[in-house]
């Protein structure tokens, strides 16, 4: 399968301090890739880079052929990949449906299939759709801000973090929608602290240090590795 | 389908409303004496109702703090007077100017929209530098430019179009223009006489209400959806893909449009307008509106300019004056003493009743039927549960 993005070389740097020191991904069409490492390793500057709002210093991002880099955030939605930013960052004084309205911003045709796909998928937004974004629970304002999303018709949709602070359960209920969204056809890039729902998930992963990849695998296959449980899957060291 | 008919009963009730407030108005202007506290009330009341709600699109709405209101009224107004003043009148209005630099003059209808123009014109080029600021930072630096504004129209070099200093007067008022000819004339043609009819309210009320329903129809629009996203998530609605400094710029540039258009007016209300009256103390009247008002709400920005009128311009002029009660003088009356009274109730209000009379709410009429109807038919619930 062709890859949907591929960044090569990325390095951006915080006032001096380079926070990704040269990274490459490369994205399947598709699939699930996971990019998991600890605090302050890169991961959601990586995405909020993709996305337009960011700028690198050095890079290339191809996504399907043609370089994107320096392209604005908006001409990003439109070409097809959305960002689900960290921290759910739902519109709280707008209610769902126009929440879900914002999200299809760029677009000029008819909303009435995307709806009805999101409220399928959703069906909890649906009970709630005239209600303000910022009264809604947590796990709700993920699914909200997922479906907002959504709503823009990506080909490719970022995750950061969708399960943080999230109750277990709940939890679960948003990898299996990340499953779900995929069967649809939908590529996705999923950034994780939650490292082992994320590699059970994920096709491809990526574990970031401080800035760059230190290892590369197939999702399940890393999930077994002695070095990745120890270093983020709470095994205690013999 | 439900929807669509509240819809068209909603419209059928604000049109009726609409007709019945400037034909009430009309009957005011026929029967109540020229120069009664209400028409200053209503005129005065309507125009800062405009500039507000147009200070409510960009506080309220965008999230954007800006101080630049009463800046963008001097550009508003002084566009409009300029253009207007008619061309035998400028020798005496620019006697120090030698009658001036323009010697041409517009219709009054082209005019003010060419105030709104200007205003937006200078908020576009203001606002390249100064929109990439935030919160507190963009306030001090509309504020200065509102200051900077000021003082370059005051500025003698540019006399031969400004009149530097001085006062400029003589253009068209309210109540002389074409609006309130033709007005007089229909009063003429029914009763014999045209009476105290000036159409002055009526012309202000219809002037700020289209534009308040433009400003209206803007924020329920697809704009006004993404400037709400802005003001609640700047990063969200960048990664939805809005254009944040599209959409700051448009909001801007909307807003002193129509703080242009209301200079105008307010030109217009005023029969003569000079530059030192636009301070800083102006836009806090404004800020004042929305805050009492409410910060996001429409209605509430209308309510509270004319509850902030009436009350400035006369339920607490009594203060103003010195009184004596049986040879004593009652202490603390004297002039000045208003305004301090009004910013205790100001500060009681900022207190205690934050959210301002509306928070985000709007008035509708469905909204007022249904509160009459929840207090004053009791019976009207039990009605609906058997129903």
């Amino acid at each position: 399968m062709s890859n949907i993005l591929e960044i090569k070389n990325l390095v951006v740097s915080y006032g001096g301090i380079e926070a990704v020191k040269g990274i490459s991904i490369d994205v399947p069409e598709g699939e699930i890739v996971t990019l998991i490492g600890a605090n302050g390793a890169g991961k959601s500057t990586t995405l909020k880079t993709i996305a337009g709002i960011v700028k690198p210093k050095t890079a290339s991002i191809i996504y399907k052929g043609h370089e994107i880099l320096g392209k604005s955030p908006d001409a990003i939605v439109s070409s097809g990949i959305t960002l689900v930013p960290e921290g759910r960052r739902v519109f709280a004084n707008l209610t769902v449906k126009e929440n879900l309205r914002v999200g299809a911003y760029l677009r000029k045709d008819s909303l009435d299939k995307d709806f009805e796909f999101v409220f399928e998928l959703f069906p909890r937004l649906k009970e709630r759709e005239w209600q303000l974004a910022g009264t809604l629970s947590g796990g709700e304002q993920q699914m909200l801000a997922v479906g907002r999303a959504l709503m823009s018709r990506p080909n490719l949709i970022m995750m950061d973090e969708p399960s943080l602070g999230l109750a277990p359960l709940v939890v679960k209920s948003i990898f299996d929608i990340i499953k779900t969204i995929n069967s649809q056809g939908i590529t996705v890039l999923l950034v994780e602290q939650n490292a082992n729902m994320a590699l059970q998930v994920a096709n491809t992963a990526y574990v970031l240090e401080t800035g760059t990849v230190s290892m590369t695998g197939i999702g399940r296959e890393l999930l077994s590795d002695e070095r990745i449980k120890e270093a983020y899957l709470g095994k205690t060291r013999k | 389908m439900l929807e669509k008919s509240k819809k068209k009963i909603n419209l059928t009730v604000s049109t009726i409303l609409i007709i019945l407030l400037l034909f009430g108005l009309y009957l005011m202007e026929l029967f109540l004496s020229p120069s009664n506290m209400i028409f200053i009330v209503l005129q005065k009341g309507v125009i800062y109702a405009l500039v507000a709600v147009s200070m409510n699109l960009l506080n309220g709405f965008t999230g954007l703090f800006s101080l630049g209101q009463a800046g963008f009224m001097l550009i508003g107004a002084y566009t409009y007077a300029i253009f207007t003043i008619p061309n035998e009148a400028r020798t005496a209005v620019y006697q120090y100017f030698g009658g001036g630099l323009i010697k041409f003059n517009l219709p009054v209808t082209i005019s003010i929209i060419l105030a709104g123009v200007m205003a937006a014109v200078f908020a576009f080029l203001i606002g390249l530098p100064v929109l990439r600021l935030k919160s507190d930072y963009l306030a001090i630096a509309t504020l200065g430019f509102a200051e900077i504004i000021r003082a370059i129209f005051q500025w003698n070099a540019l006399g031969p179009i400004t009149n530097g200093s001085n006062l400029l007067r003589k253009f068209p008022s309210l109540d002389s223009t074409g609006f309130s000819k033709w007005i007089q004339k229909i009063t003429c043609d029914i009763f014999g006489k045209t009476g105290n009819v000036t159409g002055a309210t009526i012309y202000a009320f219809i002037a700020s209400g289209i534009c308040i329903a433009i400003i209206v129809l803007l924020i329920n629009s697809t704009y006004g959806r993404a400037f709400k996203a802005i003001r609640d998530d700047e990063i969200a609605a960048e990664a939805m893909g809005i254009n944040l400094a599209k959409h700051k710029q448009i909001a801007f540039c909307i807003s002193s449009f129509f703080a242009g258009i209301s200079g105008a007016l307010l030109a217009m209300y005023q029969t003569t307008i000079q530059a030192s009256a636009f301070k800083s103390a102006m836009t806090y009247e404004i800020l004042l509106v929305v805050v009492i008002g409410g910060i996001g709400s429409i209605t509430g920005s209308c309510i509270s300019s004319f509850l902030f009128i009436a009350a400035s311009e006369w339920w607490l002029r009594f203060l103003d004056a010195e009184k004596y009660v049986g040879g004593v003088k009652v202490p603390f009356l004297r002039s000045g003493f208003r305004k301090v009274v009004f910013s205790i109730i100001i500060m009681a209000i900022v207190l205690f009743y934050r959210q301002g009379i509306m928070g985000t709410r709007e008035l509708t009429p469905a909204g007022v039927w249904n509160w009459f109807k929840k207090t004053f038919i009791k019976s009207a619930p039990k009605k609906s549960k058997e129903a």
